[in-house]
């Protein structure tokens, strides 16, 4: 568990974060979501000690991080930044490896688990454990920066913009991936991101930060449905909250018995995609499938009620 | 690149015969010598010369490559930031003295000899290594050095395993200007008694006889276009490898 507690920085007479405090459960993604200038990053670098807080501390599994030399606790804590920041100069086995050498693991573990990394970013090791950072694409270099932060098994990723240098396909793919790897390995990721449509899809939790305050911290349904300021409100956009709210539910839990034809659609897929299926092909309902198989039906009705089910 | 490849061996060859059979060179030379004088200098081996002349340069340069870089590291940490615009008058300094002047200026210090001229190529030579140094240092790619600090290199490992590295081909600019200068350089400092194959020169000048000066002017020049050349290639690499 990641304890902040009434964390604040100043920068001359501004507080940058302003009295900040929030809990993050293990084994959880939490995005923090602001404009520019909203505080958020240096919320993230403070838990590393990339900045050093003006006052209020910051706890890991109980352990306030100010007890620890600040490079020695980087080590223990995951970092992926926009641009993945990966070193030039160095292999991208040596670049993943980056942490695990620090930390004096042996050779042969390192390349272990180099090569784990990669096949779990579906890249195959043989062919790319001695290539340079600069032969990969956007994408390549993108995941080779996520597994680097990975790479020591840390308490802890934080990740800072991670997907803003991606164009809008890479991007999609890459937080599918993410989601998956940190369900698959159960991380406790903190994510800052400017882009709320990827901190709902991707948190468990979200904080909205506004000028150096943390102004709504909750789930992202609840963060849709009930905003607790104007600006959150904003931020979710009010002609697109629908939509949003019905991208968190997935078609399973508002299946029916019944018929209908046409193409089917998995019980997983979200109901913001039955709708847009429903929209575009003029059907009422359409058949929700498991594994292939028919297992019932959605339809329209049933999405138009779950997305008033708030009121 | 084929072509590059091909003149590259043609000048070593020169290069080699020239230095080490320059009675080859006597139908080519003898127009430019004086009726009935030497056409070849003889008080002295061409390879004893060159080698002692790259010696005097390999010397100096090195110590104002550790000199400028120890400077360009110092300058470029946080706490070394306010010397800067000091350790810059300094090594501007040594560019603006005219390389005659500090021999002039050192011999009654240091006597004849290669001393002065050791001096003399040193101060000459800080200059462009210590600016292509703080430059490098200072335009490293962000990320990346955000990226050093966040995974939890110390700042020594952040100097010695990015930092540095990245800085090298930069540097590396810098150090190659600085050689091809002093390799000229070097040749006034057998005014002062320093051994270089500017003793060939000089020796044509002050005996009319073009021969020598040719012969010592084209060996110090293809040595400096040929070290040139290949401290480019080592550049190429290695940026190439960086991915430029």
């Amino acid at each position: 568990m990641i304890e902040i507690d009434s964390i604040t920085k100043t920068y001359g007479t501004m507080n940058a974060v302003d009295a900040v405090s929030m809990r993050v459960e293990t084994g959880s993604i939490t995005a923090i979501v602001g404009t520019s200038g909203s505080g958020k990053t240096t919320l993230l670098r403070m838990i590393n000690r990339l900045e050093e807080p003006t006052s209020g501390e910051v706890r890991i599994n109980g352990t306030s991080t100010s007890s620890v030399k600040p490079h020695l606790l980087r080590r223990r804590i995951g970092y992926a930044i926009q641009g993945h920041g990966l070193f030039p100069h160095h292999t991208v086995a040596r670049n993943i490896g980056a942490v695990p050498e620090l930390l004096k693991w042996s050779r042969d573990k390192i390349n272990e688990r180099v090569d784990e990394l990669l096949a779990l970013f579906s890249m195959d090791p043989a062919e790319f454990r001695d290539r340079f950072p600069a032969e990969l694409s956007g994408g390549q270099q993108q995941r080779v920066g996520v597994a680097r932060a990975l790479a020591s098994r840390p308490d802890l990723l934080l990740m800072d913009e991670p997907f803003g240098a991606l164009d809008p396909i890479i991007r999609t793919r890459a937080q599918k991936d993410l989601a998956h790897i940190q369900r698959k390995l159960g991380s406790t990721i903190m994510l800052v991101t400017h882009d709320m449509e990827e901190a709902i899809s991707l948190g468990d939790h979200v904080a909205v930060m506004d000028g150096g305050k943390l102004v709504q911290y909750a789930p992202p349904a609840e963060i849709i449905a009930r905003p607790a300021t104007d600006f959150v409100a904003n931020m979710v956009g009010d002609v697109e909250r629908p939509l949003r709210l019905l991208s968190l539910i997935s078609v399973s839990e508002i299946i029916e018995a019944g018929e209908a034809d046409g193409e089917g659609l998995p019980e997983t897929a979200s109901l913001r995609d039955a709708l847009s299926a429903c929209l575009w092909s003029g059907r009422d309902a359409l058949p929700a499938t498991r594994e292939g198989a028919v297992v019932g039906r959605v339809t329209l009705k049933a999405i138009r009620a779950r997305a008033g089910a708030h009121l | 690149m084929k072509t590059g490849r091909i003149l590259r061996s043609v000048l070593i060859a020169l290069l080699l015969a020239l230095v080490l059979r320059p009675d080859w060179f006597v139908p080519i030379f003898a127009p430019f010598a004086p009726d009935g004088g030497p056409v070849i200098y003889q008080r002295a081996s061409m390879l004893s010369l060159s080698l002692s002349h790259l010696g005097i340069v390999t010397l100096a340069s090195a110590a104002a490559t550790i000199v400028a870089v120890a400077l360009a590291i110092l300058v470029t940490r946080p706490a070394g930031a306010a010397f800067r615009p000091l350790s810059r008058t300094i090594t501007n300094m040594g560019q603006t003295f005219p390389p005659v002047a500090v021999l002039a200026l050192a011999v009654p210090a240091l006597g004849f000899g290669a001393g002065p001229t050791l001096v003399a190529l040193f101060l000459y030579g800080l200059l462009p290594i210590f600016e292509n140094a703080v430059t490098a240092l200072t335009s490293l790619p962000r990320a990346t050095t955000q990226a050093a600090r966040g995974i939890g290199l110390s700042r020594l490992q952040r100097l010695l395993r990015v930092e540095l590295p990245l800085a090298l081909p930069v540097t590396l600019t810098g150090i190659r200007l600085s050689i091809v200068i002093g390799l000229g350089t070097a040749t006034i400092g057998s005014t002062v008694a320093a051994r270089t194959l500017g003793e060939v020169i000089i020796a044509g000048l002050l005996t009319n006889n073009t021969a020598y000066v040719l012969q010592g002017g084209l060996i110090v020049g293809l040595f400096a276009v040929l070290i040139y050349d290949a401290l480019v290639q080592l550049e190429l690499y290695l940026t190439g490898r960086m991915g430029g």
